[in-house]
């Protein structure tokens, strides 16, 4: 068996995946967790990438901030572990 | 200097290999000139795929290596690859990869674990191993925009042989401005160093970065053990959790 | 498509593997979340019918169970296959035989908040498994220890890691990344891997 690999990254890794859907950089974005009310920039989640999709927690609590699924057409969002999202919008 | 959020939706690019550059016996910086690049930011990273001749394709993420501050060639684009053994990409860009091939990339993304060279504040800079990248692109930059914010680097790797950017590192620690650098070994020092290979600990960041009273923003990369330590050691050290940016690395992407 | 990189290949994919797949000899681990840490004392597993009428066995009843000895093929939608694992485990059909249910549909529960949907049916007939062991040895808490449910003829997030209890429901209900995307059945020969495959 090998050894396991590094369970988590930094929500920075789904920059490239949430670009291809929206138009800012989600990854700087200050997200609310829905489960414990923390404020949360998305690059700091933490992201679980060995998996079918990109799953992202609260550093805080652990609970689901947002699921990414990628088909060879198509990108699945799921974020209702977010109450809100702040999304920075400089020189608009 | 670009702004982060580019209007639009990301789409593949291709680039072309201009050259290469062998930085140690098992990573390799690409050199790509890219038509229409946006242009990136220290610290910034893309997504690179390879497709087979059946229509398979794998896709990882790289930082991005070279600074963009007043370069000659806004459309250049350097990336470090390490290879990982039994690794399906990294071989394949580290081995067979060859001056002239064209290849994709998407970028540049993550707009948080980026430096700006319009800030003031003190800089530490801690990577483990080839987290060293995206580091070095904010060294870089930090030369070019000619920045006037006080920069330390602490960089640990495996051993001599393993550090990426040696010479470059050497001489701009060297010069009047440059960064501080320190450089620290896990497996095996170079004969004459005081300190024996080890993790490092509360004693070398005490020693060789800044302290909390100096304010500094720290950017932490490297795999993901290594970034939880050294975080933990800056916290505890009595930096602001605020002020330290990580960038743990590791499997990312996948094949799709 | 992309324009094809000169010279790449991936990793190796042969025809005797379901479309799509790459053959592998190690034991990816994949997590969506950190690794439940469950001790057998604390560990047991319950059948809940759609009538809410609850089968439970603890860790020690569910071991005096007849157990079987599996070897089968993995295929992960993240496409590895791994061909000829073996595994030590209790065939649903034991767990299921005292259970009275006109149920369809089934739900499995994991320490940690994992799910994942299948139709009963392919719990039954020697088709699935709850495995407590991988290789001759006690199952590794990053594969899904104490214990897994084994489906191995759908792709392998069927096979529920750190299992706790499978829930039967006359109403299909997609669990964790079948409401996100993948298919709802999964069957690797078909290539189910997405919503409409």
């Amino acid at each position: 068996m090998n050894t396991p690999t590094p369970a988590h990254v930094d929500g920075n890794a789904a920059a490239g995946v949430l670009r291809e859907v929206f138009a800012v950089d989600l990854t700087a974005a200050v997200g609310q967790c829905d489960n414990c009310g923390c404020a949360v920039v998305l690059a700091e989640a933490r992201l679980y990438t060995r998996a079918p999709g990109m799953v992202g927690r609260c550093p805080g609590c652990q609970a689901i901030l947002f699921r990414v699924v990628r088909g060879p057409d198509r990108t699945w969002l799921d974020l209702r572990g977010l109450r809100c999202i702040e999304v920075s919008l400089p020189d608009s | 200097m670009a702004r982060a959020a580019v209007l639009g939706r990301l789409t593949w690019r291709v680039g072309e290999v201009r050259a290469l550059r062998e930085e140690t016996p098992t990573a390799r910086t690409l050199i790509l000139h890219v038509p229409g690049w946006p242009g990136h930011q220290a610290g910034q990273h893309v997504d690179v795929r390879l497709t087979a001749p059946d229509g398979y394709t794998a896709v990882r993420s790289y930082s991005l290596a070279n600074s963009l501050a007043n370069a000659p060639d806004a459309e250049r684009v350097e990336l470090t690859v390490q290879r990982v053994p039994d690794g399906e990409v990294s071989p394949y860009l580290t081995r067979i990869l060859a001056v002239g091939d064209p290849l994709e990339i998407r970028g540049p993304v993550g707009g948080w674990f980026v430096w700006r060279p319009d800030r003031p504040e003190p800089v530490q800079l801690v990577a483990g191993g080839s987290g060293v990248v995206p580091l070095m692109a904010m060294i870089r930059t930090h030369r070019a925009a000619s920045s006037r914010a006080p920069m330390r680097l602490l960089y640990s790797v495996r051993d001599p042989e393993a550090a990426l950017y040696r010479e470059e590192l050497a001489d701009l620690a060297a010069s009047e401005d440059g960064p501080e650098v320190t450089c620290v070994y896990t497996r095996a020092a170079p004969p004459g160093r005081s300190r024996a290979p080890g993790r490092i600990d509360a004693d070398l960041l005490a020693a060789a970065t800044w302290p909390p009273e100096a304010g500094p923003s720290c950017y932490v990369c490297g795999p993901t053990g290594f970034v939880e330590r050294a975080a933990d050691l800056l916290v505890a050290a009595g930096h602001e959790p605020a002020r330290i940016r990580t960038e743990r690395f590791g499997p990312s992407g996948g094949s799709r | 498509m992309g324009i094809v990189s000169p010279g790449f290949s991936g990793r190796r994919r042969t025809a005797d593997l379901p479309p799509g797949q790459y053959l592998t000899d190690d034991f990816p681990v994949l997590s969506a979340g950190p690794t439940p840490r469950v001790r057998p004392e604390e560990w047991s597993f319950t059948i809940t019918t759609e009538t809410g009428r609850e089968h439970r066995w603890t860790w020690r009843e569910f071991r005096a169970l007849p157990t079987e000895r599996p070897t089968v093929d993995l295929h992960c939608v993240t496409r590895w296959s791994k061909l000829g694992t073996h595994w030590e485990g209790v065939s649903l059909d034991t767990l299921l035989a005292g259970v009275e249910t006109t149920a369809d549909h089934a739900l499995a529960h994991s320490y940690g908040g994992y799910t994942t949907n299948m139709p009963l049916a392919d719990l039954r007939d020697g088709k699935a498994w709850i495995a407590f062991r991988f290789d001759g040895e006690a199952l590794a808490p990053e594969h899904g220890g104490p214990a897994r449910l084994l489906v191995p003829h759908l792709y392998l997030w069927k096979s529920a890691k750190w299992v706790r209890g499978i829930t039967l429901l006359t109403h299909d209900r997609p669990g964790f990344w079948e409401s996100a995307g993948y298919h709802d059945y999964g069957d690797p020969w078909r290539e189910q891997r997405y919503w409409g495959d």
